[in-house]
This record gives C-alpha cells, sequence and structure tokens, in this order.
C-alpha cells in the first residue's frame, strides 16, 4: 500500500513539474502584458520538435538537445513577439486570441506536413531509461529525473524573481505597470525578455514530455487546456501561484485515475472550478 | 439543320459518357488519414491501391475508380456528413473503408436511406451490421478474438485471475466484455476493468498500469486501437514493472500489430495475442500477399492485420463486379453479393455469414517471440478454425435484436 502511494506520489509529482515547466511562462507573460497567448502551446510542440531533430539526425545527446531548444524556441519566439505580438498589445482580447489560435493552427499544420501525425518517439540515454529504487519501490529513473530538473528550476526561478533587481521589475511591472513605466523601467523590452524565457521554457516543457506523452503536432492544442487550467488555478503572474497550482492538478489527477479510473479525467475540472469559485482570480492572484 | 446536328452531336456524347460510366465503379473510401491514428489508414489504403494496381486486368472491360476521404477522428464526428458527399456529391457506387466504430455507427442510417452498400474494412464493434441491412463486414467482430481469447486464457495460458484496460469508447467496452465471457464462462475471475482514456490521443498509463500491478492479476487483457497505442502499451507493461511482476500482457492483435512489432523492443516478447492475422502466417495466399507487398511499398512498410482487410475487402467488391458485370445500380443486389461472398486471402480462408453479414475466419493465438536474426515476430500457439461472431451467436445484448 505504502509502495502503491510513493510511485503514485513519484508519478504526479513528474507530471505536475511537466506542468509547471511549460506554464511558468504563460503565467508570468499573462500577468505581465495581459496577453492572452494560445500559442504557447505551440511553441512547447516546436521545443519537442527541435529535441527530437537534434537527437535523431544530428545526435546531439539528449541534455545538450534540451539546452538548444530552450535558447533556439528562446529566440524564435523574440521574432514572433516583435513583428506580430507587438501589434496586439493594445488591442481586444478577442483579437489577441485569434491571432494566436491561428498560429497554433499554422503550427500544428506545419509539424504535420515535416514530421507526420504520428506520435514520435526518442531513444533515451542509458542512464535515464532504467529504474531507480527509492527504498519503498522502484521507481523509472526518468520520472524522478523530471522532478529533479522541476525543483532546480523552482529554485531558479524563485532566485531570479525574488532576488535580483530584474526580478523585482519584472514584479513591479506585474503589479503596476504604469507606476513601473514612470519610474524608468522599460517594461517593452522586460516583457520581451521574460516571453523568451517562458517560451524557452515551454519548449524545455515539451522537449522533457516526448518520453512521457509521445509528441504529435496536436499537443500544441491537446494539452493547452490544461496550461490555461493551471494558469488560472495559480493565479496571473505568480510563480508560487504556478508550482501549487501544478502540483494540487498534477497529483490529484494522477491519483484519481489510479483509484477511480471510471472518472478519473474529470478531477482535476473538479478541483478547477472548486478553486475558481471560491478565489476567481486563482490561488495567488490578485483581486 | 446544323442545329440538329449540334443537338444529336450532343446526345450522342452524353450517352457514350453514360456507358462510360456504367463500366466504371466508383467505390468511396473512407479511412483516418489525419490524427495520431493515420497510420492505420495508410495500412488499408495501400492495401487498396496494391489490390487494384495487380488485379485492375481481371475486370476487364469494366474499371474501378477510388475517391478518397478522411473518415475524420475517431468520435466518428465527421462520418456522417463524409458519407453523405460521398454518395450525393461524388456519385459513388459503394463505400468501403471505415476504421473506426463510432464512424460506422454515424454513417449508418445514411446508408439505409441511400440504399448504398458499404464494405467495412475494419470498425469492429460487434452490433455494427444489425445498423443497417447494407454493410457487410470483411474485419472481424470484436468477439472475434475476444471470446476465443478469453477462453484461451483460462484454459491453456493457467490465468485464474485477469485485470481488462481498456481504451473508453464502443470496441473497447465490447472486447473486454467478449473476453469477460469467455474467461469466466471457463472458470477464469475477472477482478479490475479500467477504462484508459480516449482514442483519440495516446494517454500516459502510468497509473492505470500501477492500478493493475497492485491488483496482481494473472493476466493483463489490453484492449487499444492498435496503432500507436499499441507502442505505448508495451513501453508502460515494461516501465511500470508489469513484466517483472509475472502478469502476463495477453490481447487481441490490435496490441502487437506486424508493422509496430520492430520498435516495441524486448518488452513485448511473450505477449499473447488473439487475431486472424500475422505477417508470418503461413498459407499461401498470405506468402504472395507479403511478396507483393515488399515488392511495391519496400521491406520497411510492413502489412499488418489491417491491411490483409484491405486485400480482402477489395478482393470481395472485384469479385462482385465480376459477378454483377459492373452494374452496381442496385444496392441490394450488390449487398446480396458481397454476403456471400467466399475467398482465400491473405488470412486464409475467409468467408461471409450472410445470415448476419459479418466475417467467418480462423482465429490463432499468437506469441510475440524474437527471431533467429534478432528480430520480433508472431508464433502460432494454436487455431480456432473458422469462427462466426459469438456476439450474434450468444445473441448478447444488441446483438441479439435485428
Amino acid at each position: 500500500m505504502i509502495g502503491s502511494i510513493a510511485s503514485i506520489l513519484v508519478d504526479g509529482l513528474a507530471y505536475a513539474m511537466f506542468l509547471f515547466i511549460v506554464s511558468v511562462g504563460l503565467s508570468v507573460t499573462m500577468g505581465l502584458m495581459g496577453f492572452v497567448n494560445l500559442a504557447h502551446g505551440a511553441f512547447a510542440m516546436a521545443g519537442g520538435y527541435v529535441v527530437l531533430t537534434a537527437m535523431r539526425y544530428f545526435g546531439v545527446p539528449f541534455i545538450a538537445a534540451l539546452a538548444l531548444t530552450f535558447f533556439v524556441i528562446g529566440a524564435v519566439s523574440v521574432v514572433f513577439e516583435r513583428t506580430l505580438y507587438a501589434r496586439l498589445y493594445k488591442a481586444g482580447e478577442l483579437d489577441q486570441v485569434l491571432l494566436t489560435i491561428g498560429l497554433a493552427f499554422m503550427a500544428i499544420a506545419g509539424a504535420t506536413y515535416f514530421f507526420g501525425p504520428i506520435p514520435q518517439h526518442i531513444t533515451m540515454p542509458d542512464w535515464l531509461a532504467g529504474h531507480i529504487d527509492i527504498g519503498l519501490r522502484t521507481v523509472p529513473t526518468y520520472r524522478a529525473f523530471l522532478i529533479l530538473i522541476g525543483f532546480a528550476l523552482v529554485i531558479a526561478l524563485w532566485y531570479g524573481f525574488e532576488r535580483t533587481t530584474l526580478g523585482a521589475k519584472i514584479r513591479a511591472a506585474v503589479d503596476n505597470r504604469r507606476m513601473a513605466q514612470s519610474v524608468g523601467i522599460n517594461v517593452d523590452l522586460l516583457f520581451t525578455l521574460t516571453f523568451a524565457v517562458g517560451s524557452g521554457l515551454a519548449a524545455l516543457g515539451g522537449g522533457l514530455s516526448i518520453h512521457l506523452l509521445g509528441l504529435t503536432p496536436t499537443f500544441a492544442l491537446v494539452y493547452l487546456v490544461l496550461f490555461l487550467l493551471v494558469v488560472s488555478v495559480g493565479g496571473l503572474g505568480s510563480v508560487k501561484g504556478t508550482l501549487v497550482a501544478a502540483l494540487v492538478l498534477g497529483i490529484f489527477d494522477t491519483t484519481g485515475k489510479y483509484l477511480y479510473a471510471e472518472a478519473g479525467g474529470f478531477f482535476i475540472y473538479a478541483i478547477a472550478m472548486a478553486v475558481l469559485l471560491i478565489k476567481p482570480a486563482g490561488l495567488y492572484g490578485r483581486e | 439543320m446544323k442545329r440538329f446536328h449540334l443537338a444529336s452531336l450532343a446526345a450522342l456524347a452524353l450517352v457514350m459518357s453514360s456507358t462510360a460510366q456504367a463500366q466504371t465503379v466508383k467505390i468511396g473510401v473512407m479511412l483516418p488519414y489525419s490524427g495520431v491514428n493515420a497510420d492505420l489508414g495508410t495500412q488499408i489504403d495501400k492495401a487498396f491501391d496494391l489490390y487494384v494496381k495487380l488485379h485492375a486486368k481481371d475486370i476487364a472491360p469494366y474499371k474501378v475508380e477510388l475517391v478518397k476521404r478522411d473518415e475524420g477522428p475517431p468520435s466518428g464526428a465527421n462520418a456522417k456528413t463524409v458519407a453523405t458527399e460521398l454518395i450525393t456529391r461524388d456519385k459513388v457506387n459503394i463505400l468501403a473503408g471505415v476504421v473506426f466504430s463510432p464512424s460506422a455507427i454515424a454513417l449508418a442510417p445514411v446508408l439505409t436511406q441511400a440504399k448504398m452498400p458499404m464494405a467495412i474494412a475494419n470498425a469492429g464493434t460487434a452490433w455494427i451490421p444489425t445498423l443497417s441491412p447494407y454493410i457487410v463486414r470483411f474485419s472481424f467482430s470484436m468477439w472475434h478474438p475476444a471470446y476465443p481469447m478469453g477462453e484461451y486464457a483460462a484454459k491453456n495460458l493457467g490465468c485464474k485471475t485477469a485485470a481488462m484496460g481498456y481504451t473508453d469508447f464502443p470496441p473497447g467496452k465490447d472486447s473486454t466484455e467478449a473476453f469477460k465471457t469467455g474467461f469466466e464462462k471457463n472458470g477464469g475471475k475477472v477482478i479490475e476493468s479500467i477504462p484508459m482514456g480516449n482514442p483519440a490521443q495516446v494517454p500516459d498509463m502510468t497509473p492505470f498500469f500501477t492500478r493493475v500491478k497492485d491488483a496482481k492479476p494473472d493476466c493483463f487483457y489490453v484492449f487499444i486501437p492498435s496503432g500507436s497505442h499499441a507502442s505505448a502499451v508495451v513501453k508502460y507493461y515494461g516501465e511500470v514493472g508489469l513484466k517483472q511482476a509475472g502478469i502476463k500482457l495477453i490481447g487481441p492483435m490490435d496490441v502487437a500489430p506486424d508493422n509496430k512489432l520492430p520498435a516495441m523492443g524486448d518488452a513485448a516478447i511473450g505477449t499473447i495475442v488473439m487475431g486472424h492475422y500475422s505477417k508470418d502466417l503461413d498459407n499461401p495466399a498470405n506468402k504472395e500477399f507479403v511478396k507483393a507487398w515488399e515488392a511495391e511499398y519496400g521491406k520497411n512498410f510492413i502489412p499488418d492485420f489491417m491491411s490483409a482487410q484491405g486485400w480482402d475487402t477489395m478482393a470481395a467488391i472485384f469479385d462482385t463486379i465480376k459477378k454483377l458485370k459492373g452494374d452496381f445500380s442496385d444496392g441490394e443486389k450488390v449487398v446480396d453479393t458481397l454476403k456471400n461472398y467466399k475467398g482465400n486471402g491473405p488470412r486464409g480462408q475467409v468467408s461471409i455469414d450472410p445470415a448476419t453479414r459479418d466475417i467467418v475466419q480462423d482465429e490463432h493465438a499468437m506469441e510475440v517471440y524474437k527471431k533467429a536474426d534478432g528480430s520480433l515476430g508472431l508464433k502460432v500457439l494454436g487455431t480456432v478454425k473458422q469462427v462466426k461472431d459469438q456476439c450474434k451467436e450468444l445473441k448478447v445484448g444488441r446483438c441479439g435484436g435485428n
């Protein structure tokens, strides 16, 4: 029994970390600019294909491919941000949604053209392929690895947000954009930067998820609902909120599927509804 | 005078074109060409094309034309529209294909209304042929493999208890019910039945498989819609540690389709499936089929049970064209001919039971093993001859009403 609880916890945590890594960028950019970016999942999907291409055709090792996808997609996202997104910052939400969902559809069609609609898999390096013994039970090494990466990122992001000047500026801009601008913070530049980091993280999440979920072009939209759920339950612009929401949703989803497979898929929606009924702005959002 | 001349020319052209049309049988092909299940469509599509290419000369002077359309997602949401379009706009003479049961279920009323015959090349939910008198099925019913698998698991594999996991849509429920019936009639007991997500996406199966591991059954019966899901099942089976825990993986042939075997790895070895086809099946028609397939598509593109079904479906349509001399104007006549089909295909001897319009074929218990050259193959352990759909034989649920 304790063994089962341990393995559900490991699976749930691994899933939660994947949700956190992909969603945190979306949360911060939405909090900062109020820009509804439905193409966020497309960046994650593209990130997955960068990892796949690098590993399969150029023989890049897995870890290096993850670093590569972070920078490549981060850089590509800046191009999109400057040429397309920047035009719609002052526009209504509907315009933003139409632009970004259009981008997501184009990304799906593009990925299907180049890689086909069938799920793609990558071969894990040997040191990630096996199982490790955590005392109570053996767990797949890859899941343990995912949890470690997740926590490393949580610490890095927490440090960057809470302990650096750049982080302080971002927090200031999220809290009150006009005030931040009037004390001389270049919010546009700040936004471009966070957008790039957010998209890079999404790409990293996409790359990490290949072994977990398989990679298909429709990743861009299928998991978008989950990312938006994490962001809204956690509260816009809050790293802590995103983490807590990802943990709650990830672990409850896995536990629900284990205990009540018949209704497992509904758990996270029930939780999300309950949270939003009590706190409409999310767990750590500002009312 | 000149005017009259033109008019008679036009009339002549009209007559000629209509006779030319009568010589060509238009086949509306509905298969999934997009989404995670596109490779299922490809297996059947390639079989259709190959059969037409090799046998077009057999039906001269008549010709066939394939009009191909995307069947859409596994929910069947697009099927009715696509079928209606093929019938009313493309004016096809017969429909062929359909991988997903929900598609077949959705479009059945259209067939009845249009008196349009349909040859089903996959869609295996047992009661589908009862939905329209114009449906003839050349693939299988879920009960074909699942019911004998239940018997075989209890009698030959020494399974006393079993857990079942299935993709949550009609054929999944059908397949597990069939397995359970066969298994429990022979003294086994099903202790878990777990729905595992929907067919449109391959889910993370870890929580489901962990639950099975903790329930400690002797056997784990899995139904998934073949293709990408099959690769995932074997991956999680090894990763979650069910194999190490001594739980035997069993299922219909969807769990170990020939074309997915090479990528499955050693976790698949020892998996036992019940099915009507494997690339390695030893009969002359299959040897010829595999040879023709490899000559056309190369050795790396491997045919599987869906290709075999596609091949027999097209063979039956060609047989009907010969018997009716290319005249497909009367839908009922076409169905009457199709439902009396008997033939020898890659699966061996197959025929249609005219009473149920469903296929009669051999079912083989097969084990995944490592061949001498290191690749994975399917070894036949035992054969049940000429199996009829047990759902209709035993009149279970919707199969009984007709």
